[in-house]
């Protein structure tokens, strides 16, 4: 069983503790995502469940072993590299049939194996070559088939994309969905792409300053972002964040801007209450033009200062008591800047999050 | 004027460098080549002009003392550059573990190669020697032994003497080299062959060591040219003796040139270890372009 448990594992560098005691249960046959800004913590995270780093304080257990004080060789998991890390001397053939190779496993067993990678990646052509002569994307492949010829308890992979061009790196992110598919095996995953977090995780694990922010489904981390941070981090084009205050029964933006506090969020905020409003792009579209349509909303004019054309749909930059936001308009007409719309915010789909606290008025 | 005619103005810029190297390299060549076909000697300079074809050459078929150098020189270069690669990879490993200290390490290695090899052979030849030398007092003092070691006149010890002291000298060559490589190697493979399953051991043997191998063939290139064309560390330290015992190549030319005065014949045995020098430059250099080719030219 390719169960992964993480108890209050903490990385320190001398007196510098970059990763602060998480806590992580990953199932078994689970591709977890693990997502962040650069130096969170999650690649470090990565390397200590591989073995490749100390584990500082807490414990790692890979199928129910304890594994703190084991190298890596002994414990049966397969890691993808950012550089591919492919071995440049062996040919194709060579570099999926090494790690079976050294574990003294039968010619024909690996050859097997080897052949059976080769035909899920689509490399069967190129077993002969170096990895010299290979492009970027079928490197990125032999990586991934030395991780599965041999049948590992987990996967790791650690931003495994980042050195494609955009439109590859689409391509590969189907790719390893349809792996996962196929090779049903525990994945962890790391990257600092949100979008990549969305389409692949089972679960989605936001990294922050070497602290979880907070675990849950792409829809659960979309739709119920516990504090600013994720809010902001999780989807393109991010949240809106607006300062403002609970006067009333109304979020208070100035003077002449007040919208209704959503009724699922009454119950959570009090009067005079310092808030931070959260409003997707997608939650704040002309009338007629959204697709939320329907349910608890309110209507507001702004004036558009800029529209980016994206075809099915087109991102219009405004105002809300002048600070600058996004908002969307699905089955787009044309747009002129200067051009007063009257905006409909889906007040279900918003949040409202303590300003001091950074955290969701629903959690604190 | 013709001559400032634009196209003879390459010609006009490269002319420096064509007489440096006609004279320097050409005009020697030929003119040494000219005289291994002549039965000149030094005392005799009228000799020169005598041409007996490859009378000369005919003569080193013959010539067991020059086939025993010959001999002898393979396994001096054989013995000296292994011992070398393996000394100068461990150090190599050495350094390249320590977080602290490298580049000054490197440069107290290089202290060996900075000393003339006449001055090493002298040092060498005063540590070696049976009465005096500093190596048999110790062995003595420490009552290892309580005869005179005889290092620089019993016939396998003098070799043995003559390599350790090339070895001393040489070894921070491979060294160095090594670590440039060292240094060079990207780490990922690393990992990724210790996450694959190997031991630290396996991971040396067979991902750190293919890469490092372009640079120790870089070495072996440069050191065999080096090696074969000994001279100086075994004229001061055995002179070739005891009974040319350590007679290597260059030492027995030297004496077939200088002392006996006989340099077509002397030139005629330099033709025939050059083409030594050769075969060994042209094995590693093709052993260089083998290990580079999967490299993609990062070596």
């Amino acid at each position: 069983m390719g169960n992964i448990t993480l108890n209050k594992v903490v990385k320190a560098y001398g007196k510098l503790e970059v990763v602060h005691g998480i806590d992580l249960d990953i199932a078994h046959n689970e591709f977890v995502v693990l997502v962040g800004p650069s130096g969170c913590g999650k690649s470090t995270t990565l390397r200590m469940i591989a073995g490749l780093e100390d584990i500082s304080g807490g414990e790692i257990h890979i199928a129910n072993e304890l594994v703190n004080d084991l190298p890596p060789r002994k414990r049966n998991i397969s890691m993808v590299f950012q550089n591919y890390a492919l071995y440049p001397h062996m040919s194709v053939r060579e570099n999926l049939g090494f790690g079976l190779k050294i574990a003294k496993q039968p010619q024909n067993v690996i050859d097997q194996r080897v052949n059976e990678a080769a035909e899920i990646l689509g490399l069967s052509s190129l077993m002969e070559r170096t990895p010299a002569e290979l492009s970027g994307g079928q490197r990125q492949r032999v990586a991934m088939g030395r991780a599965i010829v041999r049948h590992p308890e987990a996967f790791l992979f650690d931003e495994p994309l980042s050195n494609l061009d955009a439109k590859l790196r689409v391509q590969m992110r189907t790719e390893i969905k349809k792996l996962h598919q196929k090779v049903k095996t525990t994945v962890v995953y790391v990257t600092h792409d949100q979008v990549e977090a969305m389409t692949l995780a089972d679960r989605i694990v936001v990294m922050k300053d070497g602290y979880i922010e907070q675990v849950g489904t792409p829809m659960e981390v979309f739709n119920h972002p516990v504090n600013t941070f994720v809010a902001s981090f999780i989807g393109s084009p991010p949240m809106n964040l607006l300062p403002a205050l609970i006067v009333s029964g109304a979020i208070w933006f100035d003077e002449n801007t007040s919208i209704p506090v959503p009724s699922r969020l009454a119950p959570h905020v009090t009067e005079g209450q310092e808030v931070i409003f959260g409003l997707r792009p997608d939650d704040l579209t002309p009338e007629g033009h959204g697709i939320h349509d329907s349910g608890e909303g309110t209507f507001l004019e702004l004036k558009i200062d800029l529209a980016e054309l994206l075809g099915t749909e087109t991102v219009l930059y405004t105002q809300i008591a002048g600070s600058e936001v996004q908002g969307k308009m699905f089955v787009p007409r044309d747009v002129t800047p200067g051009e007063v719309l009257k905006f409909r915010i889906a007040l279900e789909k918003t949040h409202l999050f303590d300003a001091k606290t950074k955290k969701s008025v629903r959690i604190s | 004027m013709r001559w400032r005619a634009e196209k003879h103005t390459p010609y006009l810029l490269l002319s420096p460098a064509i007489l440096t190297i006609l004279f320097v390299v050409a005009v020697p060549l030929v003119f040494s080549l000219y005289t291994s076909l002549t039965p000149y000697r030094l005392t005799k300079p009228d000799s020169i002009n005598q041409f007996i074809g490859l009378r000369n050459y005919e003569r080193l078929l013959d010539d067991t003392k020059f086939w025993w150098a010959f001999g002898r020189t393979i396994l001096f270069l054989t013995i000296a550059l292994n011992l070398e690669f393996l000394l100068g990879l461990g150090i190599a490993l050495l350094i390249n573990r320590i977080t602290w200290g490298q580049r000054t390490l490197r440069t107290i290695m290089m202290f060996p190669m900075m000393f003339s090899p006449i001055l090493v052979g002298f040092q060498f030849k005063f540590i070696f020697n049976d009465n005096i030398g500093i190596l048999n007092n110790a062995l003595q003092s420490l009552g290892l032994t309580d005869g005179a070691i005889p290092w620089l006149v019993e016939r396998d010890l003098a070799m043995f003497s003559i390599i350790f002291a090339e070895v001393w000298m040489s070894t921070s060559v491979f060294a160095i080299l090594l670590l440039a490589g060292l240094f060079a190697m990207p780490k990922d493979p690393l990992e990724a062959a210790k996450v694959d399953g190997c031991t630290p051991w396996q991971v040396f043997r067979h991902i750190t060591l293919p890469f490092i191998m372009p640079f120790a063939y870089i070495a072996m290139t440069i050191r065999s040219l080096d090696v074969a064309r000994a001279y100086d560390i075994v004229d001061v330290m055995t002179g070739g003796g005891p009974a040319g015992r350590t007679e290597l190549l260059w030492t027995l030319i030297a004496r077939v040139g200088y002392d006996n005065a006989k340099m077509g014949q002397a030139n005629a045995m330099a033709y025939v270890s050059t083409i030594l020098s050769i075969l060994f430059t042209w094995y590693f250099f093709t052993k260089l372009v083998a290990a580079r080719r999967y490299m993609g030219g990062a070596a």
